[in-house]
């Protein structure tokens, strides 16, 4: 055996190095978790890293996960070591492939990061529900356990396949494991080299398809033999399972790692014996050992070999003393006989066992979405083992109180050795505390004999974020994959943290507690909630302070305080010795920055420095003093399901919350994310309402719809709060009325795009506008009274404001508040537009991606309702459907508008006459119009509640179809150009009334930035890390071509007001409509609370252009396309230079970039030269030469 | 005629030198000004606060919104190598001295004492014939002594002279309240010539927007007279050479700055103005000049009118001015 090399990587990582080594095709889509995995590859190719055999392996991203799959199944046929990586519905668009390639005795190996399939709601953590939706389709599931074994198997695998000619789907628990960073044992090339065996290579690309000796494959068969064939296969079922065994052993040869197909672990005498598969294996193994050295005799099955299920092993593999099995599944099928690994064990020992009596069997259900799964819990499944009659079908890990099938399990036993540290660190997603971490991890795993482990917790939130890091240290290899409940160590980052959440439970008696704190060491005892005071006197805790903003700010870093609280860290645990882990730090910080400049690196050792001399233990008190006690989680005055239900989420113990809790169909009101009030902004806009010309654009462009306008009787500011302002309206409509912009304090994200959008300098001191940023602490209690007494002004009716002039336009309600987006994005000033203009009767389907997380992922939700209780409808259905479930919602509501009127005709007489006519005649394009139809339809219910017939029931129950209902179907770029594409299509061609807004920020935003076909040529991007050869798929153009669909591009940087056109008319259009908007996204690595003038510089320099193309001015003889761009007066360099995912292309790649940048500019031309043509163009519906001839007239 | 001088140690063929200007940044320019006559170029300036600006942005852009969401825990695909302008620039020199046969002068702009010093001794290694240390600083600082704004500039200038062993030029500002101590204490701490003088950006306002923009104003020859007066006073009294920048625009100027004491003669606008060819006008009206006034060569003439070779030493003084507004006659409206 060589010598050993260790290296610290995360489970996707140790995965992608082999895969990429063993392959010459990787296709990849992303997909979280699995989403690193192809970023991996991407990367290592356009660094021109080799594989196996000297040649760089093609990486080609594809469309989806099903084009992925079909990429796969064209290059194995011919011939090619070929790959891909996926998760969760990714891996289900594969399935039809799958059977084909396993069907066609195909070698191949798929690396899953096993997560949740969507049902009641989407989910992008681990469970097996993914994989165990495959086991039907004939390929071989191998399941690896921890990020070691994910390292060797995606080895193991590879080499099995292409001995078995069967392929394999190498699978680890999503997140768990493949985020999970972990030190582990290098596979040296050479045993790669070994276990790959050539021939084998050479014997599969011999299969693939050649004109050289053409052969026929993927026929259509017929009764006759199709089934005979299918059976065709069977022998290499059957030599399979030897097959990854004798690979197992040969890879246990070269690297002392050995592995069993079935692995039992435990007393060999034991009676109870718990079966399981992938990282929970690692879990049951740890607590095994605890139970047995006080005297328990248990054991534990590790199911690593799925399919082919090998009966006879498997039930081997049990020690013979065995008398209750219990058999964990990581899915849930609803329905079935019982979980898929529960019913084949159960099959198996009923075929295959020999020895005395058979055991009792019993299954239950655990960890599904990550949900934690701890020694606590597997004790639980143990103890129920004991019992004379162990509940089967059981839960473990949840309180099921209502079908009563969970364990009980308690909370407090732990089985945690003391030899192993264990740190918790709470901090931001802002101030870096993750890297930190992970850097920490790399330097004691890389630099001692300890064997390190991290896990990351993350918010559901992108702004404001909360992280917990989870890091283990140890003499041994960590198979604790659980969260650390019993913390030697609690860093909390961030003071904000302290009356929110209580971060000391989790700490141990003795233990230590670092604080970052601003306040001055005699002081900070006094800035601690009580229950902080009494745990550190009760637990007797060490308590460390310091101000790492200062020492951050002093060495000119700002405010990243991760290597403060590193070399905090450092000093205080340890770990290493004080000095050498000084060293060590520096040494990192030097390999981590130095290609990035040598002052980042020199801030960076400025700050160790500095460090220690601010670091101070507090002489802790003997009596609590403080009165401080925890904020609630959520607004009081809420419903009881938000106060208790969400508001638990909200504080971070969703855990504890019971299954009765929660609503049985995924179904949750909305306007809830204004009770979760986040105080995120240090500072907040101020309105200046004597220089404000009320135009209106601070509002448009705020994000979170923190700004908001009223325009009201002046009657209503009589109990104002003093500090509240009012002014008259200055618009002429408006005369007589006063005017209000408040803002939200707690909710604002001081993103600052309102400020610099504000078109007004102040005359005396021109740094100021007419709205600025102001400390938010000393107003925020005075502006969060101003806000609820302007909720309280009642709103303008909707028939006062015109909509097409944006000062008018935004004193509408915004029916989508305060999500959880990116501070400053420049997405959700769309959907909130969108909002004001028609949610009060708007239906919304939203692919899955970013809009589906800020608008979807609890505990809150930011779509609202205005007072009398209308606003958008919302769903989410997957990510490559969305325009075919939005027209669902659209066929649906046609038929129902068509029945209900037909009901409405045929009950006339019943109804009055008179209403069913206006009912049926009524004209909706206007918002009176609407209007007065909701104030008919509420008098037909009324009537109708007095009627008994079976069609007065029916058409009560459509009746609120006869309003006029306004169909969204919203989403990003990879859905619109890349997944969903074809679904688009074919929607926008039915020529049904549906609304399509595309928010494209040229990249997948949601999954890390990852590029589609929306990117830019030479923008920098995950899966484009060499800069993007092509240019953007222009969308609009496509779509135009079928001459019906209303078509728009918009940035709302760029034009205000043409956005502004372009709903409107999209809307109003009877027929199919598209918006292709422009959204800035931090992806694009720009300066945020200016990224208004990138959108300006995108548009003035022609890489964006402005148009409207509406078949409406067809119809009336006029050419449909309205270029409302200007030539264009900027070169797109300069704008290309405003963005780091250009620029980083001139700075790693300077000569490619030139190139790239120079055709950017053709591109530009060209297109611009192509729509100035179309939109120049005489146009008559009699055809071009008609035309020519009324324009030579 | 005999054109040559020396300058920062290197023979020159002749005293124009083309100055630090945006248009070094093409090496086709350079080949240009080699072709045209120049005997030396000064390449743009790398400046102190764009290295800084530019790697600190790239940071922020790298980690901005990382490690936040677990479905994105960062945006970019991590670079494997990063030219940053710095690198870009020492490429320049390397490409600069390969394409040209005359000195390249590297020139770094910077106000403050730090790791940008490391840069001058990139720029020694990347080959570069000398460098033009230019230290832009507009002090604002209430509290700052103007001894401490000296203190900097002679630090940073000992700075680089401890990192290089190729000459270094100083460029600086008139602005000190005594320019000939400040030439003194720099010449002391090793400064192998003088620039003089910088001249400073000075922001315009737009009246349309009311905002601050940049408005660089090129040099009149009326700006010449700065220079003038004071390297006629240095001549002799320091080491080292001395660099006449700021408004030099004709054959003329070039001769005047030579008479004072000027080493070397350095243009830009005038290059802006007239386009590079103006190099070689410049020189023929220089040959042209010496011959007819019988000068064998520019040697001969350097220094001949500077302060201390001068018959009338105040008129580089106090008295030379009330002189001048006693004679200023108004002009009838």
């Amino acid at each position: 055996m060589k010598n050993v090399i260790f290296a610290t990587l995360d489970g996707n990582e140790a995965v992608a190095r082999v895969a990429y080594q063993v392959n010459e095709v990787i296709a990849i889509y992303p997909i979280t978790p699995s989403s690193q995995m192809g970023e991996w590859a991407d990367e290592w190719a356009s660094h021109g890293k080799t594989n196996l055999w000297g040649t760089i392996p093609h990486v080609v991203e594809m469309q989806s996960e099903g084009g992925a799959a079909g990429a796969v199944h064209g290059s194995l046929q011919r011939g090619a070591l070929t790959t891909t990586f996926t998760a969760s519905q990714g891996l289900l668009l594969m399935i039809p492939n799958m059977y084909k390639i396993a069907g066609e005795l195909t070698s191949a190996v798929f690396h899953v990061a096993a997560r949740s399939v969507a049902a009641q709601a989407l989910s992008i953590f681990g469970d097996h529900s993914d994989v165990m939706a495959t086991r039907a389709t004939g390929w071989g599931l191998l399941a690896s356990a921890s990020v070691q074994e994910a390292h060797d198997f995606a080895l193991i695998a590879t080499a099995a396949s292409l001995k078995a000619r069967v392929p394999i789907v190498h699978f680890f628990d999503g997140f768990r494991t493949s985020h999970e960073i972990s030190k582990i044992a290098l596979i040296p090339d050479d045993v790669i080299r070994a276990m790959i065996d050539d021939e084998l290579v050479q014997a599969h690309r011999g299969r693939g398809l050649s004109p050289e000796h053409p052969v026929l494959r993927g026929t259509a068969q017929n009764p006759d033999v199709f089934f005979q064939a299918r059976e065709t296969v069977n022998p290499f079922y059957e030599r399979m399972p030897e097959i990854i065994q004798s690979t197992m052993d040969q890879f246990a040869e070269l690297t002392g790692r050995q592995y069993q197909v079935y692995e039992y672990y435990g007393a060999p005498d034991a009676e109870r014996v718990i079966v399981a598969m992938a990282s929970g294996c690692e879990a049951i193994h740890e607590t095994v050992d605890a139970l047995n050295e006080v005297g328990e005799k248990v054991g534990v099955v590790k199911v690593r070999m799925y399919r082919p299920f090998d009966m006879a092993r498997f039930v081997a593999a049990f020690p013979e003393s065995t008398r209750a099995i219990a058999v964990l599944d990581r899915t849930k099928e609803p329905g079935s006989a019982g979980e898929p690994l529960y019913v084949d064990t159960i099959t198996a020992i009923f075929e295959e066992w020999t020895s005395h009596a058979m055991p009792i069997v019993v299954g239950g259900r655990y960890g599904l979405s990550s949900k934690e799964f701890t020694p606590a819990m597997i004790k639980a499944v143990f103890d129920n083992l004991s019992e004379d009659k162990p509940k089967n079908h059981f839960t473990v890990g949840i309180n099921d109180d209502v079908t009563h099938t969970s364990l009980n399990f308690d909370p407090d036993y732990s089985i945690e050795p003391k030899s192993v540290v264990r740190a918790l660190f709470y901090g931001l997603g802002s101030d870096g505390t993750v890297g930190a971490n992970k850097n920490s991890i790399k330097i004691i795993g890389e630099n001692t004999d300890n064997y390190a482990q991290g896990y990351f917790v993350y918010d559901s939130k992108k702004s404001g974020s909360m992280t917990v890091s989870h890091l283990r240290f140890g003499s041994k290899p960590i198979r604790s994959n659980y969260q650390i409940d019993k913390a030697n160590f609690i860093a909390c980052h961030q003071t904000v943290f302290l009356d929110k959440y209580d971060i000391l439970r989790d700490v141990v008696q003795g233990g230590t507690f670092l604080l970052n704190s601003t306040a001055p060491v005699e002081r900070v005892w006094d800035t601690l909630p009580q229950r902080y005071q009494e745990q550190i006197i009760n637990k007797n805790l060490n308590f460390y302070v310091i101000d790492a903003y200062r020492v951050a700010r002093e060495s000119g870093m700002r405010s990243r305080i991760n290597t403060v609280m590193q070399t905090c860290f450092f000093a205080i645990s340890g770990i290493l010795p004080r000095e050498e882990a000084i060293a060590e730090i520096k040494k990192a910080i030097e390999k981590s920055y130095g290609k990035k400049g040598d002052d980042i690196v020199e801030m960076n050792l400025k700050v160790v420095d500095n460090c220690l001399e601010h670091l101070h233990q507090v002489d802790v008190p003997n009596e609590v003093t403080s009165t401080i006690k925890f904020l609630p989680p959520i607004a009081e005055h809420a419903s009881d399901f938000v106060c208790d239900v969400l508001g638990a989420m909200v504080a971070r113990q969703g855990d504890s919350l019971p299954v009765s809790a929660l609503p049985i169909d995924g179904t949750y009101p909305t306007g809830t994310t204004q009770y979760e009030k986040r105080n995120l902004a240090q500072e907040i806009p101020v309105w200046d309402s004597d220089i404000c010309i009320q135009c209106g654009k601070c509002a448009f462009v705020c994000p979170h719809a923190v700004i908001r306008i009223k325009a009201y009787e002046p009657e209503h500011t009589e109990n104002a709060p003093d500090s509240f302002k009012s002014v008259p309206a200055r618009d002429r409509d408006w005369q007589g009325l006063n005017y209000s912009i408040q803002v939200s304090p707690e909710d604002c994200t001081a993103c600052g795009l309102c400020v610099d959008i504000c078109p007004v300098k102040n005359k005396s001191q021109s740094n100021l506008k007419a709205i600025n940023m102001m400390p938010q602490e000393p107003i925020r209690e005075q502006e969060s009274e101003n806000w609820d007494f302007f909720l309280d002004i009642p709103e303008l009716p909707r028939n006062m404001i015109k909509v097409s002039s944006i000062r008018q336009q935004q004193i509408q309600q915004p029916l989508f508040e305060f999500s959880g987006a990116c501070a400053g994005c420049g997405e959700t000033p769309y959907l909130k537009l969108l909002t004001q203009l028609f949610g009060d009767r708007t239906i919304i389907a939203n692919a899955t991606g970013c809009s589906s997380i800020y608008g979807g992922n609890l505990p809150t939700t930011p779509w609202s309702h205005n007072a009398d209780g209308y606003g958008p409808a919302w769903s989410n259905s997957l990510f490559e459907d969305n325009a075919e479930f939005g027209l669902g919602m659209r066929v649906a509501l046609d038929k129902q508008i068509e029945y209900a009127r037909e009901l409405v005709a045929s009950l006339a007489s019943d109804i009055g006459e008179q209403l069913a006519n206006e009912i049926r005649d009524a004209d909706q394009t206007q918002e009176t119009g609407i209007h007065e139809q909701r104030e008919r339809v509420n008098t037909l219910k009324e009537r109708l509640n007095g009627l008994k017939s079976p069609q007065a029931k029916q058409l009560l129950s459509l009746a609120d179809s006869l309003v006029k209902k306004s169909m969204w179907i919203v989403g990003g770029d990879g859905w619109a150009y890349d997944i969903g594409y074809g679904g688009l299509d074919h929607v926008l061609a039915s020529g049904r009334n549906v609304n399509v807004l595309v928010m494209d920020t040229e990249v997948y935003s949601n999954t890390g930035g990852q590029a589609s076909k929306a990117t830019p040529r030479s923008a920098i991007a995950k899966f484009a890390a060499g800069g993007k050869p092509g240019g953007k798929k222009d969308l609009g153009m496509m779509m135009m071509t079928y001459g019906n669909i209303y078509v728009a591009q918009v940035a709302m940087g760029g034009k205000d007001e043409q956005t502004l056109r372009a709903f409107l008319e999209a809307e109003a259009y009877d027929g199919p409509s598209i918006i292709i908007a422009y959204s800035h996204c931090i992806a694009h690595g720009i300066h945020m609370p200016t990224a208004l003038q990138n959108q300006k510089a995108a548009v003035d320099s022609g890489q964006w252009l402005l148009y409207r193309y509406n078949p409406d001015l067809a119809d009336d003889g006029k050419n449909p396309l309205i270029l409302d761009s200007r030539p264009p007066k900027l070169p797109v360099i300069e704008y290309l230079r405003m963005e780091n995912r250009f620029r980083m292309l001139e700075m790693s790649n300077p000569d490619v970039a030139k190139q790239r940048f120079a055709e950017a500019q053709e591109d530009v031309d060209k297109r611009r030269s192509f729509y100035e043509y179309l939109a120049n163009r005489p146009f008559s519906m009699n055809g071009t030469e008609e035309a020519l001839e009324e324009v030579q007239d | 005629m005999n054109l040559k001088t020396t300058y920062l140690g290197m023979e020159l063929k002749s005293p124009l030198v083309a100055s630090a200007s945006p248009l070094m940044q093409d090496l086709d320019n350079i080949k240009k000004f080699e072709d045209v006559g120049a005997a030396a170029v000064v390449l743009h300036s790398l400046y102190e606060e764009e290295i800084r600006l530019e790697r600190r942005a790239l940071m922020h852009h790298l980690e901005h919104g990382t490690e936040s969401y677990a479905e994105a825990l960062s945006y970019f695909p991590e670079p494997q190598v990063l030219y940053a302008k710095t690198d870009a620039y020492l490429e320049h020199i390397r490409k600069a001295r390969e394409a040209v046969g005359i000195p390249v002068i590297a020139s770094l702009n910077g106000s403050s004492s730090g790791g940008w010093i490391n840069f001058a001794r990139q720029m020694q290694e990347a080959g570069a014939s000398a460098i033009e240390l230019n230290t832009y600083n507009v002090p604002t600082d209430p509290t700052q002594a103007g001894s401490e704004v000296e203190q900097l500039i002679v630090d940073i200038v000992e700075a680089v002279r401890d990192a290089v062993n190729i000459p270094i030029a100083v460029k600086l500002s008139p602005y000190f309240s005594n320019m000939a101590n400040m030439a003194k204490r720099l010449d002391n701490v090793g400064a192998n010539a003088l620039v003089l003088f910088n001249r400073f950006y000075q922001p315009d306002i737009n009246l349309e927007t009311l905002e601050h923009e940049p408005n660089i104003l090129l040099s009149t020859p009326y700006d010449m007279r700065l220079p003038l007066r004071w390297i006629g006073i240095l001549f002799k009294q320091i080491d080292a050479d001395l660099a006449a920048t700021s408004g030099i625009h004709s054959a003329e100027d070039v001769i005047k700055m030579l008479m004072v004491g000027a080493n070397v003669t350095m243009m830009t606008s005038a290059v802006l103005k007239h386009g590079i060819n103006i190099f070689q006008i410049i020189e023929e009206g220089v040959t042209e000049w010496l011959e007819e006034n019988d000068y064998e060569s520019v040697e001969q003439m350097r220094g001949s009118m500077s302060q201390i070779h001068s018959m009338d030493a105040s008129a580089f003084e106090r008295a030379q001015y009330m002189r001048g507004l006693k004679t200023y006659v108004l002009p009838t409206s």
